[in-house]
């Protein structure tokens, strides 16, 4: 299958149109909660959430002893927000810094997630296999229902961002005013980690617990790049995410089906990477050129000014120079001499003679009036 | 006497062991500009957080005309420190400005055109009218001083709480905002300002509060601003040089 097979199939196969569908979700609720996490510098946290899920997975299973997606859903958010819940502990309550306590109880609970997942493969139970997808996530094996089930908790939090949309901006850029102006700090707080733990969780089975946190932050910084309103950002983030989900996917159908998380992941990556080349304003391109340009219309000023030093030092200001002068002038190269000459501020007489024009005596009186500043 | 803007009793606030602020008492009546000064660390940021609940006492009791915060919340303005927000935040000066209004509109409704028209009056009134669809990095830091400023005014408050607003200001921006601020005073509304600059302190104000853990003095400017407080706050080897 080649990739413009897939989408063909994306309209009219019924599997993948699931996993299609499946992984847009996913990137569509990922993308939008990033936002706020980049927004609010968690984006580490993130990820002790994604691998905080694994012992929570495993545990579902014990206890169900089914792989059932609703009870893994909710083993994976539970573990998830109990690992937060003691990150902010930990940080309030003891002098460990953030950094320290998000790696403390990342290793902990990870670990311990992959004690219970070999634990599991020794037990006798033809449901265990499989569950170690977890991991890295398999994109194969999502089914309708599952599906519905992301869907569900990706339109419920949907819902939350757009009735609490001012509460959240506010929240997120300045708490201690939220707090003066009489808003409950703790519940947005609440409200807000809540929903990137759900965010997180209905990944795992599509990106796993070791790179979703990756799919959680790469849409938001990318958007970021391009649009200053926070509207703006959070769309956009939605669409880079379910175009990673989507595009990723289709890849990893195509590629003899490599592993989805990982390719789902290198997509989103790829899209921040073209974001932070291209995007206008806040681009690397856009700052090299407005920088370069810069340069140029400094080193345009810097020549007139030394033209206009260079005439008034005769009587007739009109007196003719011959060209080897201009070229020993600070400032000078071919294309700032051609702007000169293109803007009508400098004449020439004849080839290698030359004098500044009544405009050009103008402008760079003025230049020079207040110290070459534009 | 005229009605009490503050009455604190007893206020001590400890960041983990160590008290920020001790046995803080205090009363400052309606309608006056008063400054807060102190050394580094004397806690009056935390005096003012003190009394907007946003950090939670160790003991004591605030009154705010009269009442407790909560009950009075709509009637007060606060402006943070510069600092304490990341600037790079996706958002416009306007967008700023009209949180401000939060507080009133309450829980999930969105600002409509009066919330609108208040926030142009205010972006109007700090003289930001030019800028006000720019990203608020795009802007100075007497410019982002003046945007917080905007932000208070929508509240439309009887008590303003300012948290070093002259931080990072040119003189000229200075001048501008003193005089906002004396207007505000001059139409019966209380000003608390946290203040670093000991020679402007009686040109800008009229009663001035010194603290340095504790409280030192606090009363209208020509009676004690003076050096004897001055050296209880400051230390023994410090004086007014002019």
């Amino acid at each position: 299958m080649d990739l413009y097979n897939f989408f063909i199939d994306l309209f009219t196969d019924y599997t993948t149109q699931t996993i299609g569908l499946g992984t847009a979700v996913l990137g569509l609720m990922s993308g939008v909660l990033g936002v706020y996490a980049i927004l609010r510098k968690q984006s580490l946290l993130g990820d002790a959430v994604a691998h905080s899920a694994l012992p929570g997975i495993a545990l579902a299973f014990l206890l169900t002893g089914t792989k059932n997606t609703l009870f893994i859903f909710a083993g994976a958010a539970f573990a998830g927000w109990l690992a937060t819940f003691w990150i902010g502990a930990i940080i309030k309550n003891t002098r460990i810094k953030s950094d320290a306590a998000l790696a403390i109880v990342l290793s902990v609970f990870f670990g311990f997630g992959l004690v219970l997942l070999t634990f599991i493969q020794r037990i006798e139970n033809a449901n265990q296999a499989g569950l170690e997808t977890y991991l890295f996530g398999q994109a194969a094996t999502l089914l309708q229902q599952d599906v519905i089930t992301m869907a569900m908790i990706a339109l419920f939090s949907l819902i939350v961002v757009v009735l609490l949309w001012k509460e959240f901006k506010l929240f997120s850029f300045d708490e201690q005013y939220a707090k003066t102006l009489g808003f409950n700090t703790r519940f947005l707080d609440f409200a807000i980690n809540t929903l990137i733990v759900l965010a997180i969780v209905i990944g795992l089975q599509t990106v796993g617990v070791i790179l979703m946190s990756a799919l959680l932050i790469a849409p938001a910084a990318a958007a970021r790049q391009w649009t200053n309103r926070l509207s703006g950002v959070v769309v956009l983030s939605a669409l880079f995410g379910i175009l990673s989900g989507v595009v990723g996917t289709g890849i990893s159908s195509v590629g003899n089906n490599l592993s989805t998380g990982p390719v789902i992941v290198l997509v989103s990556i790829v899209i921040v990477l073209i974001s932070f080349v291209f995007a206008p304003g806040r681009g690397w391109l856009a700052k090299l050129i407005g920088k370069q340009k810069n340069r140029q219309s400094l080193a345009v000023s810097k020549l007139l000014e030394g033209l206009y030093q260079t005439c008034i030092t005769h009587q007739n200001v009109k007196h003719q120079h011959s060209l080897n002068i201009i070229k020993a002038l600070p400032g000078y190269n071919k294309k700032t001499l051609l702007t000169l000459k293109n803007d009508g501020l400098i004449d020439f007489t004849t080839e290698t003679e030359w004098c500044l024009t009544d405009k050009g005596l103008f402008m760079a009186k003025k230049h020079s009036g207040n110290g070459g500043a534009n | 006497m005229s009605k009490l803007a503050i009455e604190i009793n007893d206020l001590t606030v400890a960041y983990n062991y160590k008290p920020v602020l001790w046995d803080i008492d205090l009363e400052v009546p309606e309608g006056v500009m008063m400054a807060i000064v102190g050394p580094n660390g004397a806690g009056k940021s935390t005096l003012i957080k003190g009394i907007l609940e946003i950090v939670k006492p160790l003991a004591g009791e605030v009154k705010l005309l009269g009442q407790p915060y909560h009950k009075v919340r709509t009637q007060i303005g606060y402006v943070p420190q510069k600092g304490s927000v990341d600037w790079d935040f996706p958002t416009t000066v306007k967008d700023v400005v009209l949180m401000g209004t939060y507080g009133k509109l309450g829980w999930i409704k969105r600002p409509g055109s009066k919330e609108k028209a208040l926030a142009d009056k205010a972006i109007e009134k700090v003289g930001l009218s030019d800028f006000s669809k720019r990203q608020i990095s795009q802007l100075s830091g007497g410019q982002q001083q003046r945007v917080f400023l905007a932000r208070a005014l929508v509240q439309e408050a009887d008590v303003y709480f300012m948290d070093e607003p002259f931080q990072g200001v040119d003189v000229t921006t200075e001048k501008a905002i003193v005089n906002i601020l004396k207007e505000l005073k001059n139409t019966g509304k209380t000003v608390i300002v946290v203040h670093h600059d000991l020679q402007t302190v009686t040109e800008y104000f009229d009663w001035v509060t010194f603290l340095n853990v504790r409280r030192i003095a606090s009363g209208p400017v020509n009676k004690i601003f003076n050096n004897l407080n001055l050296e209880l706050t400051y230390g023994s080897k410090f004086a007014l040089t002019d």
